[in-house]
Parts: C-alpha cells; structure tokens; sequence
C-alpha cells in the first residue's frame, strides 16, 4: 500500500471507512490521486467502486478518516463550498443524470450556467463535435441512445475544464466499439493535463486501455483497496 | 432594503436558470388557482372587516349624540316637571338641543305595538324628551343628580345599554373579517407548500442533477421559488381585481338595506385590496422557500 501514500495529489484519503447501517462496506482506505493521473477502479459488483466515486466528491460522508480534495478536507465544507469544490470536477455516472426537458446543448452547458458563466456557441460547438454529437445539439436526452448519452455526460463533465474527471461505470450500459470510444476520449483529456479515476468491471478496457495511457489500477476487495498489479 | 432586492430579484429573476425547472402545467394552474380564490375571498373579508368598522363608527356616532329623559310623574305634575327638565337642559353644557315629543309622535312611536286608535292622553304614558348633545358631549352623572333633585320623576337614558351590544357586536364582526384574512392567509401558505412539495418531490431528479453539477441551494431554490411566486402573484392579482368587480356591482348602502348594502370600500380604501396580490407573493416565497431548503437538506 505504500504506492499510494505520500505527499500532494488531488484527492487525499486517509484511512477512510465508509459503512451502511451494521457493515463496512470500505475500511482503512488510504489512496492518492496524483495530479495528471490516470487511474482505473475495479471490482466485483457491490464492491464500493461506486461509493468511493462518491465520496471523492461528498455525495456520500466517510463513517472515520479524512478526505482531501483539492488540498480542503470534504469534512469541513459547507453546503455550498461543496458546490464550488464540485465544479472542479466533472462527474459522469452511469446513468447520465440529465434534465430530460432541455436539449443536449442545453444540459452540457448547464455546469457554466449554475457557475454564472455564459456558453459560448463556438466553443460548446467545438465540445459536441468532439465528442462526436454535433448533429445531436438540439436533441432532448431521452432520445439519445446510451453510447450518445455517456458522450454527452463526458462533454458535460469537462465544459468548466476541471481539473479531475471522476467516471463511474461510463461504459456500462454500451457496447465495446462505443466503450473504447469513450475510453479514447478520456485518455485524450488525460494527455491534457486532467487527472482520470474511472471505476469499471470491464477488465478487458483495462488491458486494452493499457496501449494508450500510462494507468493505474485500483481494486476493491473486501472492503478493502489495494493496488492491483500484473495479474490484470 | 436588502430584502426588498432580493424580492424584486426575484420577480425579475434569470430567465435562463428558470429554466432548469422543468414546466409542470397542472401544479402551475392549481397554484394560480388556489391563489386567485383566496385573493376573492380575502378582497371580501377586507370589506367585510372595513364595513364593520365604519358600522360601529356610525353607530358610535349616531347613538352616542343622543339621548332621551323620561318624565314619570302624576299628570298634574307631568306638565311642571317637564318645564323644569328643558329648563334644566337648556343650561346644561354639551346639550345641543333639548325638546319634548309630542304626544303625536308619542302615538307613533307605540302605533307599532299597541295599534292605531290608542287614546295617549288617557294613558300614563311617561313624557318623551329628546336631546341631542354638542360635539363635546355632556356629563352624564352630573345631569342625572340635577335632574333627581329638580325633577324627580325625571330619570336620564344616555343609550348606553343599547350602544353597548352593537357596537360590541360590530367589532367583533370586523374581528371575524380579519380572522379570516389571517386564515385565508395561512390556507394560501399551506396549499402554496403542498404544491412546491409536489413539484420538489417531481424534481428530485432535477435537484441531484443540479447539485451534481455544483449548483449552490441558493440557485435552485430561487428557481423553484421564483415559479411559485410569479404564480401565486399573478393568481392573486386576477382573484383580487375580480373581487374588487364583484364589490363594486354591490347595491350602495341604503338605509333599508341594513348594513349589508353598505359592503364595500370608501374612497382610499380602494388600494388597500392592491395589497393583497403583494401579500400572496411574499407568503408564496416563503412558503416555497422553506420547502425548497426542507428538500435540499435531503440532498447532499
């Protein structure tokens, strides 16, 4: 576990645990996302690998430890600091989250709106093409297929240009051409300067992603996280 | 000051963040319903409470500047002591005016109850004296001791017993009209509530996504908030200019008609009902707001 301690990094944990009613579900997480990195997140189903997304950005609260993010500890944040604190990071679940009576122009924009900053055409244009949904701007997400609304969910995610990118199961619901799609988008963001932490079950997008970024592998197994190695 | 902004703020607001609450037609017309109906009645419980007011005033007015002394006496004294209590009235202070009534008038009176062909002159019927006072009113206590010691069967009815009860009676009317407009005040707020409730619980949706994408509470409750106020105002604004219609085509007050006929709003009155889409407004804020922080607590 020494590979994931040390100083710096974006997201801190400290001996973290997190519990439902009468049961950890992680324990004595300690982890470190450096800045620029590219990490993956794997286990079983119902591992954690969800929960830990959300705790990087204080959806859910730690039972004990402590969270850094972006060198403030998510403890200490109030409602809207944690607001503030969330627009530095783009989040993409994998159920999208969209508001289904805006157009998909309007939902990637929506980040710089609640900010208080305006779109700028050119550059909301240039975001929808490269994830390739230029013709679909004026579409309402409920019509998007599932591989078109995760692209959607990731250009929304990096719209305000944040520093970290926290993807959960982005692939989960589409198909293996659409999920290295995707993976090729994120590795781009990644040789931007973004740091990555996506959670995925899908070991093959692991070793296929491999050829393109230097990434690290996370694994959550028995509540616990190790740093998975060459057996991937 | 920095709340009356805020208010304005709102009701100017930023079109484009409205927008992330998604239009919900039925709650929209019931919330403008709701508040158009309460604006109606509350336009009536006004000029219910008013009226009210202006009846015990008058009553005040009328029944407090007169009063009768009533002459009981043997009928070869009746005529003396009725001399002696005008004397006794024309030098007392405040009384404006003092006569006897007639036995004419005293037929009359009684005509209602005993029948047309009541021979008054054979009658011991006590002698009738009306008197009306100055502005500045006699003393009372004083003019009853006079009067006992100039005339004795003279006995002093200053109405009191009689003013007591209706004006009683018509402040507490004017109390039930402002009861009401405090009722229907607090119906509105808990219909307005019941409404932001259901369109939050709808939107919970809208609400994660938003806070997801690092909205602040503020942003989204004054996008819910800023619905539901525009809606009770305009609602109310409707309900109360159709109240104030439905007054103005009341009969005018008339004596036969009680006071009933005299529903309404005199002079600068008239702008106190323009308060009451204003009331609605700040009521649907609050209510709205507190709905709206009650749901984001849920969300983290």
């Amino acid at each position: 576990m020494r590979a994931l301690r040390g100083a710096g990094g974006l997201i801190k944990f400290h001996d973290v645990t997190l519990g439902y009613a009468d049961r950890d579900l992680l324990s004595g997480v300690t982890m470190k996302l450096a800045p620029g990195s590219f990490h993956f997140l794997t286990g079983p189903s119902g591992a954690g690998k969800t929960s830990l997304i959300k705790l990087c950005y204080g959806e859910m609260a730690a039972r004990s430890g402590r969270i850094d993010v972006f060198g403030q500890d998510l403890g200490t944040l109030s409602r809207d600091d944690t607001a503030r604190m969330r627009r530095r990071i783009g989040i993409v679940h994998q159920d999208c989250q969209f508001l289904d009576h805006l157009s998909v122009a309007d939902n990637i924009a929506l980040p710089l709106q609640v900010a208080g900053q305006e779109a700028d055409d050119q550059s909301l244009d240039e975001l929808l093409g490269w994830v390739g949904l230029g013709e679909r701007a004026s579409a309402r997400p409920p019509s998007l297929s599932g591989g078109e609304r995760q692209r959607a969910a990731l250009a929304r995610a990096v719209i305000t240009s944040p520093d970290l990118i926290l993807a959960d199961e982005p692939t989960g619901n589409i198909d293996w051409d659409m999920s290295l799609k995707l993976l090729r988008l994120l590795t781009e963001l990644n040789r931007m300067g973004k740091t990555v932490l996506m959670a995925t079950h899908d070991l093959n997008l692991i070793r296929a992603a491999k050829a393109h970024v230097a990434a690290r592998v996370l694994r959550i197994q028995g509540g616990k996280l190790q740093l998975a190695g060459a057996d991937l | 000051m920095e709340r009356l902004n805020h208010f304005l703020a709102l009701l100017t607001g930023n079109p484009r963040a409205d927008r992330v609450v998604p239009p919900s037609g039925h709650t929209a017309t019931l919330t403008g319903l709701t508040a158009a109906a309460m604006a109606f009645l509350a336009v009536f419980a006004l000029a219910l409470s008013l009226s009210t007011g202006h009846l015990a005033d008058r009553w005040t007015g009328a029944l407090a500047r007169s009063a009768t002394v009533r002459i009981s006496a043997p009928a070869d004294q009746l005529e003396r002591q009725t001399s002696k209590v005008l004397e006794v009235l024309e030098t007392t202070p405040g009384v404006e005016f003092a006569r006897a009534v007639t036995s004419d008038e005293t037929r009359s009176l009684l005509e209602p109850w005993i029948g047309p062909d009541l021979p008054v002159e054979s009658l011991p019927i006590p002698q009738l004296i009306e008197v009306t006072e100055a502005e500045e009113g006699f003393d009372a206590e004083g003019l009853k001791l006079r009067l006992a010691a100039e005339a004795p069967g003279a006995v002093l009815d200053d109405h009191m017993r009689w003013r007591k009860p209706l004006i009683a009676s018509a402040n507490r009317i004017r109390s039930l009209g402002l009861l009401s407009l405090i009722l229907i005040g607090g119906a509105t707020a808990a219909m307005i509530t019941l409404a932001a409730q259901a369109a939050l619980a709808a939107n919970g949706q809208v609400i994660r996504t938003l806070r997801l994408i690092g909205a602040e509470d503020g942003y989204i409750a004054r996008a819910f908030v800023r619905r539901f106020t525009l809606r009770a105002l305009v609602g109310a604004l409707v309900g109360t200019l159709t109240g104030m219609i439905a007054i103005l085509m009341m009969p005018a007050a008339a004596e036969e008609g009680g006071f009933l006929t005299g529903l309404g709003f005199a002079g600068i009155e008239w702008l106190w009902p323009l308060a009451i889409p204003l009331l609605a407004a700040i009521v649907a804020l609050v209510a709205t707001r507190a709905a709206a922080y009650r749901t984001l607590r849920t969300v983290r």
